[in-house]
C-alpha cells in the first residue's frame, strides 16, 4: 500500500518536473532556434563568470528577473480575479499531463507499474475538460485588468479558443471510431498493431485527414503565433498587459507547457505513443521474418525513449511553425475554423463511418 | 516619353493559397532548411572543431567584433591642423552657414600670421543636432574639417557631453589610432 503511493508519488513528481523542465527547455529553444532557422546566433550574453551554457544563463536571468520583478495590480482592478487568472491559465495545462502514458507497463517482479499517472476510461475527455478550462485564465485576465485592450484581447482569445475547442473535439471523434475507445493506454496499445501486415496502425495511418484538421486547431489552442490573436504583443495589445514579475511569467510558462501538451498529445494519438514500429513485449519481431529479442527493461527504456523522442520532434515542429508563418487576421481565423474546418471534419467523420461499415 | 512603370497586382490567392498546406509546406522546408543546414555547420564547428566550415550565422557580435567601414563612410567629425601645428580651419563660416541643422558655432579670432586673416578660437559641434550630411565637408575650401574619425559609438551621459568642442574635435584624431584595423585611416596623426 505504501509502496503504491510511492510509486504513484515518483510518477507524478516525474511528469511535474518534465513539464515544467520543458517549458524551461523550450524558452531556450524559442530564441536558439529561432536563431539557427534565420542564420543569428541567438541570446549569447548574460553570463555566470563568463560561462554563458550556450545561453541557458540568459533563461535563468530571465527567472530571477520575473520572480524579483514588482508585482503590480492596476487601481481599481478586480484584485482577487487578477491573482486568480494566471493559476487558471496555468494549472489546468498541468494536470492533463496526468493522463498521458509515456511508456508502456513496467514489470519489476510481480508488481506492475503502468508508466501512465492516470489511466482512466475517459482519458481524453478529461484532458479536452481540463485543458478548455484554460479559456477562464485568459477572459479573466482580460476582464478584470481594468483595461480595454486586455478586455478585447480578452475576448478574442475567448473566441478563438472556443472556435477550435471544438475542431479539436470533431477531428479526433474519426480517431475515436477506429480505436473503438477513450482510453489513451488503449488507444496507444492499439497503435502497435499492423495494418496489412506491414505497416503499423498509427492514428496518422488511419486518419490522415483527422491529423491534418487536428493539427492546425491544436495549434491554435496554444495561442502561438500563427494563431497569436489573444496576445499579439507586438501591435494589437493582447490579455496579459496589465501582468508584471511571476503572475505574467505563469501566462509564459502556461503558453510553453501547452506546446508541450500538444507534443504529447499529437505523439499520443497519431503518432503511436510510446511504440517503435514492430517492437513487442518479447523484442522486435519483423514482417519480412527474423527477429530481435530484448529483455523487458530495455523494451520499457526503448519505449520511454521513443516518446521523448517524438515529444522533442514535435515540440521542434510547433516552434519551426512559430518562427516561419505570419498572424492569421482575426477574420480569417474566423472563416478557417468554422467554414473550413468544421465542414471538413464533419466530413472525416462521415468517411470514417462509411470506410468502417464497409471494410468492418 | 515616360516610361510606364508595370504596376503590381493585388494578390489574388489561389487554390493552392487557400487551402493553407502546400503553402505551409513550402515556407516550412524553407526555414527548416535553414535549420537543418546551419545546425549541420554548428555541429561541424563547435563539436568536432572544424573551423574551415561556413558558419551558420551571418551576426557580427558588435563591441568585440566590427565590420571594415566603407572607405566613402561619413563618421565623426574632426579639425586638421597645419604642418605648424596651428589649426587649419580659417573661421570663414561657410560650414556654419551651409549645416541645415544649425549644429556648428564658431567664434573668429585674429590670426598672427599674416598669410591668415583669421582662425577659429572656439570651434563647438553639437553632435545631437548634427544629421551627418557631410555639407559642411563639401563646403570647407581649407578641408579643415573631415568626417572620418571611426568612432561609432557615439554616446553620452548628458546633453552638454555631446556638444564636442575645439580642442576635442583636434585631439580626437591621436584617438582614432584605436580604430586604427576597421577603418584605413591614411593620417592617424593629424598631419
Amino acid at each position: 500500500m505504501v509502496l503504491d503511493i510511492v510509486i504513484i508519488l515518483v510518477k507524478i513528481w516525474f511528469v511535474l518536473v518534465l513539464a515544467l523542465t520543458m517549458a524551461a527547455a523550450l524558452m531556450w529553444a524559442e530564441r536558439k532556434q529561432s536563431a539557427v532557422m534565420q542564420d543569428r546566433i541567438g541570446a549569447n550574453r548574460a553570463n555566470i563568470f563568463g560561462f554563458k551554457a550556450l545561453g541557458f544563463v540568459n533563461i535563468m536571468a530571465d527567472a530571477v528577473k520575473m520572480i524579483v520583478k514588482e508585482d503590480w495590480i492596476p487601481p481599481k482592478a478586480n484584485k482577487t480575479l487578477h491573482t486568480i487568472a494566471p493559476i487558471a491559465a496555468f494549472f489546468p495545462v498541468l494536470l492533463v499531463f496526468a493522463v498521458i502514458p509515456f511508456g508502456d507497463t513496467l514489470r519489476i517482479g510481480a508488481k506492475e507499474i503502468p508508466l501512465q499517472i492516470l489511466n482512466i476510461n475517459m482519458g481524453i475527455l478529461f484532458l479536452f475538460a481540463f485543458a478548455s478550462l484554460s479559456v477562464y485564465g485568459i477572459i479573466l485576465a482580460g476582464w478584470s485588468s481594468n483595461n480595454k485592450f486586455s478586455m478585447l484581447g480578452g475576448i478574442r482569445g475567448c473566441s478563438q479558443m472556443i472556435s477550435y475547442e471544438l475542431i479539436v473535439g470533431l477531428a479526433l471523434i474519426g480517431l475515436f471510431m477506429v480505436f473503438g475507445t477513450l482510453k489513451l493506454d488503449s488507444i496507444v496499445r492499439q497503435q502497435n498493431e499492423l495494418l496489412f501486415g506491414f505497416i503499423p496502425k498509427w492514428g496518422i495511418m488511419v486518419q490522415p485527414l483527422g491529423f491534418l484538421l487536428f493539427l492546425p486547431a491544436a495549434l491554435a489552442e496554444t495561442k502561438r503565433v500563427p494563431f497569436d490573436l489573444p496576445e499579439g504583443e507586438s501591435e494589437i495589445i493582447g490579455f496579459n498587459t496589465e501582468y508584471s514579475s511571476m503572475k505574467f511569467g505563469m501566462f509564459f510558462m502556461g503558453e510553453f507547457m501547452e506546446v508541450t501538451l500538444i507534443a504529447a498529445l499529437l505523439t499520443t494519438l497519431f503518432f503511436g505513443g510510446y511504440n517503435i514500429p514492430y517492437l513487442y513485449q518479447q523484442g522486435f519481431v519483423f514482417p519480412v521474418g527474423g527477429e530481435i529479442p530484448l529483455p523487458h527493461l530495455v523494451v520499457v527504456i526503448l519505449q520511454f525513449c521513443s516518446f521523448m523522442c517524438k515529444l522533442l520532434f514535435f515540440c521542434w515542429f510547433q516552434q519551426l511553425v512559430r518562427w516561419t508563418l505570419p498572424r492569421f487576421r482575426y477574420d480569417q481565423l474566423m472563416n478557417l475554423s468554422w467554414k473550413q474546418l468544421l465542414p471538413l471534419t464533419l466530413l472525416n467523420i462521415l468517411l470514417t463511418g462509411l470506410v468502417l461499415t464497409l471494410v468492418g | 516619353m515616360i516610361e510606364r512603370k508595370v504596376i503590381q497586382k493585388s494578390f489574388e490567392p489561389g487554390w493552392k493559397e487557400k487551402i493553407y498546406y502546400p503553402e505551409v509546406i513550402r515556407g516550412l522546408s524553407i526555414t527548416g532548411w535553414h535549420f537543418v543546414r546551419n545546425m549541420w555547420s554548428h555541429i561541424l564547428r563547435y563539436v568536432f572543431f572544424i573551423k574551415s566550415v561556413k558558419p551558420g550565422f551571418v551576426t557580427i557580435q558588435y563591441p568585440e567584433e566590427r565590420r571594415p567601414l566603407s572607405p566613402v563612410a561619413r563618421l565623426r567629425h574632426r579639425l586638421m591642423l597645419r604642418a605648424d601645428g596651428t589649426i587649419k580651419c580659417v573661421a570663414c563660416m561657410m560650414c556654419e552657414t551651409i549645416c541645415p541643422c544649425n549644429c556648428i558655432h564658431i567664434v573668429a579670432a585674429e590670426s598672427e600670421n599674416p598669410g591668415v586673416e583669421k582662425y577659429a578660437i572656439e570651434w563647438d559641434l553639437d553632435l545631437l543636432r548634427c544629421c551627418f550630411c557631410g555639407y559642411c565637408v563639401e563646403a570647407c575650401p581649407e578641408d579643415a574639417i573631415r568626417m572620418d574619425f571611426a568612432d561609432l559609438d557615439l554616446a553620452g551621459w548628458s546633453r552638454g557631453g555631446m556638444v564636442l568642442n575645439r580642442a576635442t574635435l583636434l585631439a580626437d584624431g591621436a584617438l582614432s589610432v584605436k580604430f586604427k584595423a576597421q577603418k584605413e585611416l591614411q593620417e592617424v596623426v593629424m598631419r
